[in-house]
């Protein structure tokens, strides 16, 4: 029997801004329905290697598959039809804050044309209950929101046309303890529900333990490491325990412009 | 510092102009482009017709009525030195059409929808909301940019016709109320002297100018980076080349309108 094909594969994946190279020949597979979490510090490549895969910046080398299909061959029309089943929970929620809470989470089925308004509010409302979100607060204004709440709405957004995969971006920076729990649960909830495939970002450890199945650690450009998540703190690598740890002695030494 | 040195600045300096004229260039192309091709944001391009139009109403119909008060009674103690006091009337009809409505119009606008604009896709592009578009299957340039360019071509015309009724208006109360013109006279004065082309060529130039605005504060607006700063820098930009391009293009526009 064949492996089966992974949802997400990246192959010699590198990145250059300049003389800096940002991301160098990332090798990494992300099985169907699986949840990776990479880790790795400020300045690692996480962001770079997440817009990468979304499309937001061409790479300078190597492909990206997603379901076998090499995204990066793929004309305008394609690359939008495979992007039309990816949802992003940006990191800070990246609400359009001159539309109502309501359009902001039905945005994707509006510019679509796939639904009239009166059914897209419907299903923004219904989407925000799953999230935890009282209908009234559809018509309220994104300022008008804690940031738990902004989360809530990012998570909301990103699965209102329920994709095939999820991208998330430090999910909860900026949240206090109780609502980065809050917001993993739901996350954990949402990819379960919709059989998903996930990708988060971060250097929350308890948040990617909660997340995450798999976990991969960058550092400098490069996967240093990747295994189950539940090895996370006791990975027998000495970087990621030293990250995972927040050690100030090992490995990784904090580079400091003079 | 050599020759060398001093030589290889200004060749820099003119490399990098070149360049940011390729990219405003690209720009402008691409988000006409997306005008003229589907899917359309109708309702995009009714919230910038009622910012760029409707809501610069009163500071353009307040400028161009004291412009035209102003140009009455300058123009009648100037031109009553050499006994043509008659002239006011045409000079002032022909000054705001052709000129001061569409350039005084153009940089109150510029000021204050060109900075809004830019501030606006600045502050989207830093948040990642310009990101967030295109992750829902959203084109930014279409979405964002082409409605504004439209809906600036369009609406700025529409404020000029007010600004020269405006403007005729402010000369035609100072010269009947103040001056002592009789009323009559000084309509059909006004009415003699205008002509088709006077009109027109004012509104041509109001079209490219609020084009002008528009594509600068788009423009600025979305190439803008580096947080507040980057915002802040983007909308003075996308003022200051607002400004100077309308300047530069009202002389290209009369030159080739009215110079034989």
């Amino acid at each position: 029997m064949s492996d089966p094909v992974p949802k997400i594969r990246l192959r010699g994946l590198t990145k250059r801004f300049g003389d800096k190279t940002v991301l160098e020949g990332i090798d990494l597979d992300i099985m169907p329905n699986t949840s990776m979490v990479v880790i790795g510090g400020s300045g690692s490549g996480k962001s770079v290697l997440l817009k990468c895969i979304l499309g937001l910046i061409t790479p300078d080398e190597g492909t990206i598959e997603i379901d076998g299909k090499d995204v990066l061959r793929l004309d305008r029309a394609e690359r939008e039809e495979v992007r039309a089943h990816i949802g992003m929970l940006f990191q800070n929620g990246a609400l359009f804050d001159s539309l109502p809470v309501w359009e902001n989470v039905a945005f994707g089925l509006l510019a679509r044309r796939a639904v009239t308004r009166g059914e897209a509010k419907a299903r923004a409302v219904g989407v925000l209950e799953q999230v935890g979100l009282a209908a009234s607060v559809g018509d309220l204004w994104p300022a008008e929101l804690s940031g738990g709440m902004q989360k809530r709405v990012g998570l909301a957004r990103a699965i209102a046309a329920q994709p095939d995969i999820l991208f998330f971006d430090e999910p909860t920076t900026g949240l206090d303890p109780i609502m980065g729990a809050v917001i993993d649960g739901l996350i954990v909830d949402c990819v379960k529900r919709l059989g998903s495939t996930a990708v988060a970002i971060t250097h929350d450890m308890l948040s990617a333990r909660r997340i995450g199945d798999r976990a991969a650690m960058l550092f400098k450009g490069r996967i240093v490491w990747q295994g189950q998540a539940t090895d996370l703190m006791n990975s027998g690598n000495d970087m990621v325990d030293q990250f995972t740890h927040g050690r100030r002695e090992g490995p990784i030494q904090m580079e400091l412009r003079r | 510092m050599s020759i060398l040195d001093f030589v290889q600045k200004v060749g820099r300096a003119a490399l990098d102009t070149c360049v940011g004229t390729g990219r405003l260039a690209l720009f402008a192309v691409e988000g006409l482009s997306h005008v003229v091709r589907p899917p359309f944001y109708g309702r995009m391009f009714g919230r910038a017709m009622l910012e760029i139009g409707y809501l610069s109403l009163p500071v353009v119909a307040l400028t161009a009525v004291f412009t035209g008060m102003v140009l009455a009674l300058q123009s009648s103690t100037g031109l009553s030195r050499f006994a043509a006091d008659s002239a006011v009337a045409s000079l002032v009809v022909l000054s705001v059409t052709r000129e001061l409505g569409p350039v005084l119009a153009g940089l109150m606008v510029a000021g204050r929808v060109g900075a809004a604009m830019a501030a606006e896709i600045g502050t989207m592009r830093v948040t990642d909301q310009v990101d967030a578009l295109t992750t829902l299957s959203t084109n930014p340039m279409k979405y964002l940019v082409a409605p504004r360019l439209l809906a600036g071509l369009l609406a700025l015309p529409l404020l000029v016709v007010i600004a020269d009724i405006l403007g005729v208006l402010g000369g035609f109360i100072i010269a009947t109320v103040k001056l002592g013109f009789n009323s009559g006279i000084y309509l059909t004065n006004t009415l003699d002297f205008l002509r088709t082309d006077d009109v027109v060529s004012g509104l041509v130039k109001a079209a490219v100018f609020g084009f002008l605005i528009a594509l600068m504060g788009c423009y600025h607006g979305y190439n803008s980076k580096g947080g507040a700063q980057g915002v802040g820098a983007a909308t003075t930009s996308a003022v200051v080349a607002a400004s100077v391009l309308i300047l530069a293009f009202d002389y290209v526009l009369t030159e080739l309108f009215f110079a034989r």
